[in-house]
């Protein structure tokens, strides 16, 4: 009976988020449209983290590289031959790559299976480590993608980047792609096999005496994380319509990881509301970095600032609410009406 | 002891951890169906021996059968897989889930669902998990916790974490089951309990059951024949009344002034 | 290549290398005692560089002792940051302290551009150290002398607190076993706030040398540096004082030798460090000197 009330609730939840960014696309300005954008996008990539890192326990910093990965390959899959040929001036793009195209839909799919492949690659050797470790190979992974995405002229026309990348990624895609993230990431953490996952977390000894293969289960996890960080990459890249090596620095995975360490780790309903927080906050806050005049009344931009601000906000949840804004737990529409009928009786009373 | 079948035997397994030899030359035979105790000082190389069984430790040397086929070079899934489940020492549940999804866990090995199964609603993959969800629970009525499924395990008191320790290593569907100092913190009605759960659960699920106990009543109560480790050797074994009697048992666990006295 | 090069190259990698292992020696200490990566390490070594930057251009101090000022407050901040940041999560999972280190490198990245602008700086090198003399055909920069030497004296007083006196005893026994050395009496969050003094000392004196070295300062070139000198602390064994100094030397060779052995590859320099790392944690996780531990269950 619970269960049918929930699946209602969710259609009926996604037929508002639906009606919403109906209206929202012929009421809103291209800004707040892109903010939007941006939202679902980050909440994408943050699911995926919180999946590697929040429900697997497997310390991750490699987010970027993955973005990287599926940005390139998703772009170079839409990016129309001819402008292919104008903007790879240091050397053409090689063979293949130069006449190859694909649809949005599978060139993001693309991105998102190449992405994941190198998860897998990489999760072979590096998951046998453990905690920091991981953390610190994972980043160099990532950093070794951008250096090589940097040279790679062939392919990634090295520091000039791409440009002009087909504006394909409008509200409807990105939404879409968040909420079958969501949904996918939802029924594999809720299952058994999340069951197992969570299991490595809290005591991966225990585990292994359960009979779990550990690595593998592992290596699952982080490509599943990988393909949607990858998926997450290629749509930012259409969304920006412009990529290069320098927008894959640390600090992308930085801001992924402060939404997913804000909102919980081990929490799904808390990865979204921090994804729509903080991303809300981090245009937001541009404001103090750009010079505002009132009146006759001068204040220079302060460079720098925004970051500040955020990086403080990162210090100060994880020194004094280090289980984020929902720890472990989720919101779940049992949970919603249960809050409602305690409330009504109260109210009566 | 009429001849029966042997489950598990280990030959001259030696471990040694840097200069230190946790475990000497230890060969034991368990038989089929029988319940057995490993008893000896701290630090005597118990839960070495468990971890050597187990597959968390590969040992320095010798090798450890289960049912004729070498486990030595297997890791812990792969011994688990193979049918023998174990508890901690110090209790090792995972906290954060409910008491059904840690024995759920359990059940992953003998019906594992895969990643591809969970999106669909329908369809193999939520057989399944209905599946494992039922036989859970029917694990959880067994050992009498079914009305705390739904509580986080870390929530419990002492003694049903322990319970629901074996409950969980039970839904690996063993036939070898090593349990570490399971009465340990237990009261002696506590203790009493245990022991008829372990008989019971053995007849239930068809076991042979091996475990470590400091507690002598429990040791002498339920066991059939007995090991005795003291510094990484086997001293002795026996009945548990060849053991009671054996002076090298009582030194090793008193010391000498003990047996000048007596 | 001709024996000039060589040794060219050679002068290169033994001053790179040797700063590459003191800020490693920061590394290394913190890990050896708190089991954290401390991320504002390389952030550190940044505001050494620039405090004496702005000794000489703000407040006219005669450089040598806007050196010594900058290598003390460069102390002062790696001790806050451990004091604000990291010892409240003493007692948190070991990943929550990575993360605030995390937040706090960006922190000093980012309060460094609004307060020192995000402008680079050129930096007053001392004519006595950037001369350039010319031996046969070597060109020998007084600096390439300096900063190894410099780098061992200040690599052997470390040595001698750790191993000599009363406060590198307490180290040693907190990197042992932190809870019984507080048992004992040690008052341990002093002795860790010395050791966070001490290895940002070293990374101020790093940072002070590198930018005399590359004469250029501004708020992200701890980042890479940093990054590098972790791996130079894990390639020599984490927690080993020599192997970090070792580990140090050893990535400055390879990096300016692959190099000039293979200029195609110079692009790919920031890269060589981390295929080490992750070759290094495969095949011999302790590193070159550090001590196998084996997990109990
Ligand atoms: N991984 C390991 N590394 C080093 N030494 C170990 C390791 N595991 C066990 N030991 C040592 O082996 C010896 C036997 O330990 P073990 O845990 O097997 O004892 P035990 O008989 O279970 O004792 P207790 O009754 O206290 O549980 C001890 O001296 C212990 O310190
Ligand atoms: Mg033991």
């Amino acid at each position: 009976m619970y269960e049918s009330r929930t699946k209602r609730l969710n259609v009926a939840a996604v037929a508002l988020l639906g009606f919403f960014l109906w209206w929202a696309q012929g009421n809103l300005d291209g800004y707040k449209i892109q903010i939007l954008n941006l939202v679902a996008i980050n909440i994408i990539l943050a699911l995926s983290l919180n999946l590697i890192y929040g429900f697997t326990g497997l310390f991750s910093l490699g987010h970027a590289g993955f973005m990287a990965i599926g940005a390139y390959v998703s772009s170079l899959l839409i990016l129309p031959a001819a402008q292919k040929e104008m903007i790879f001036l240091l050397e053409p793009l090689v063979w293949p790559l130069s006449v190859l195209q694909a649809p949005f839909f599978v060139a993001v799919l693309a991105g998102g299976v190449a992405a994941a492949l190198f998860g897998l690659l990489i999760s072979l050797p590096v998951l046998r480590l453990g905690g920091d470790y991981l953390g610190i190979a994972t980043l160099g992974f990532a950093e070794i993608v951008r250096v090589v995405a940097n040279n790679l002229s062939g392919i990634t026309n090295g520091a000039l980047g791409l440009k002009g990348i087909p504006n394909h990624a409008n509200i409807w895609w990105n939404y879409g792609w968040c909420l079958f993230t969501l949904y996918f990431i939802a029924r594999l953490v809720n299952s058994n096999f999340g069951n197992v996952l969570k299991a490595i977390r809290d005591d991966e000894t225990a585990a292994r005496a359960m009979g779990i293969d550990v690595l593998r289960c592992k290596v699952v996890s982080f490509s599943i994380g990988a393909f949607f960080a990858g998926v997450g990459g290629a749509l930012m890249a259409s969304l920006l319509t412009t990529i290069d090596p320098k927008m894959f620095l640390f600090l992308l995975t930085f801001n992924v990881l402060m939404i997913v360490v804000a909102g919980g780790l081990g929490s799904l309903s808390g990865t979204v509301i921090a994804g729509v927080v903080i991303t809300v906050l981090l245009e937001w806050l541009r404001f103090v970095e750009n010079p505002v005049t009132i009146g006759s009344f001068h204040i220079p931009g302060i460079p720098g600032m925004r970051m500040v601000i955020f990086s403080m906000a990162l210090l100060f949840i994880i020194l004094f609410r280090r289980e984020g804004i929902m720890g472990m737990r989720e919101i779940t529409w049992n949970g919603i009406i249960g809050v409602c009928r305690r409330k009504g009786e109260k109210d009566r009373d | 002891m009429t001849e029966r079948e042997t489950a598990l035997e280990t030959q001259g397994v030696t471990m040694r951890f840097g200069g230190l030899t946790a475990l000497h030359d230890f060969s034991i035979r368990v038989h089929r169906g029988s319940i057995v105790g490993l008893i000896g000082p701290n630090g005597a190389g118990k839960t070495t021996c468990f971890n050597v069984m187990t597959g968390f430790y590969r040992p320095t040397e010798g090798k450890v059968l289960f049912e004729g086929r070498d486990l030595t070079a297997k890791g812990p899934h792969e011994v688990c897989r193979e049918g023998i489940a174990r508890t901690f020492q110090n209790i090792r549940l995972f906290s954060n889930e409910t008491v059904l999804q840690n024995v759920m866990i359990g059940c992953h090995v003998r019906t594992p669902l895969n990643w591809w199964e969970t999106p669909l609603p329908f369809g193999v993959g939520a057989k399944k998990e209905k599946e494992i969800r039922e036989k859970a629970y029917h694990l959880l009525e067994e050992v009498e916790l079914a009305h705390l499924a739904d509580e986080c395990a870390a929530s419990l008191p002492y003694g049903a974490q322990r319970r629901l320790e074996i409950a969980r290593a039970l839904a690996t569907e063993p036939r070898f089951l090593l349990l570490d100092e399971p009465a340990a913190g237990m009261n002696p009605q506590e203790s009493q309990k245990l022991m008829a759960f372990i008989r019971h659960i053995r007849e239930r699920f068809n076991l042979t059951v091996m475990f470590i106990e400091h507690d002598m009543k429990v040791v002498m109560g339920v066991c059939e024949y007995i090991w005795v480790l003291d510094y990484g050797v086997l001293i002795a074994e026996g009945a548990p009344k060849e053991i009671q009697a054996d002076p090298r048992v009582i030194e090793a666990y008193l010391g000498e002034e003990a047996v000048a006295d007596a | 290549m001709s024996v000039e090069m060589f040794i060219q190259h050679f002068l290169n990698a033994l001053t790179l290398g040797s700063l590459y292992g003191l800020i490693a020696i920061g590394y290394t200490m913190v890990y050896g005692i708190l089991r954290l990566i401390n991320f504002a390490h390389g952030d550190i070594f940044m505001l050494g560089a620039y405090f004496v930057f702005w000794g000489g251009a703000l407040f006219r101090l005669p450089w040598f002792l806007s050196v010594v000022v900058a290598i003390l407050f460069t102390a002062l901040c790696g001790i806050t940051v451990d004091r604000v940041a990291y010892r409240p999560l003493r007692e948190a999972p070991r990943i929550s302290a990575l993360i605030s280190s995390i937040g706090v490198s960006f922190f000093i990245q980012n309060l460094s551009i609004v307060t020192f602008t995000a402008i680079p700086r050129a930096v007053h090198v001392p004519q006595w150290l950037g001369q350039v003399h010319l031996i046969g055909k070597v060109r020998l920069l007084p600096l390439a002398i300096v900063v190894p030497i410099v780098s061992l004296l200040l690599t052997s007083g470390l040595l001698w607190v750790v191993y000599r006196t009363k406060p590198g005893l307490a180290m040693r026994a907190i990197s042992k076993d932190i809870e019984t050395t507080r048992l004992m009496g040690v008052p341990v969050n002093r002795i860790i706030a010395i050791t966070f003094g001490l290895g940002s000392a070293l990374a101020a004196a790093s940072g002070i040398m590198w930018a005399l070295r590359y004469p250029q300062i501004h708020p992200f070139m701890g980042v890479i540096p940093g990054f590098k000198a972790f791996i130079a602390a894990v390639l020599g064994g984490i927690g080993s004082i020599q192997g970090a100094v070792l580990g140090g030397l050893l990535l400055g060779f390879i990096e300016i030798m692959i190099i000039a052995f293979f200029p195609g590859l110079s692009g790919y320099r920031d890269a060589f460090a981390f295929v080490l790392l992750i070759v290094i944690l495969l095949i011999r996780p302790s590193g070159l000197m550090g001590e196998k531990l084996e997990e109990k269950v």
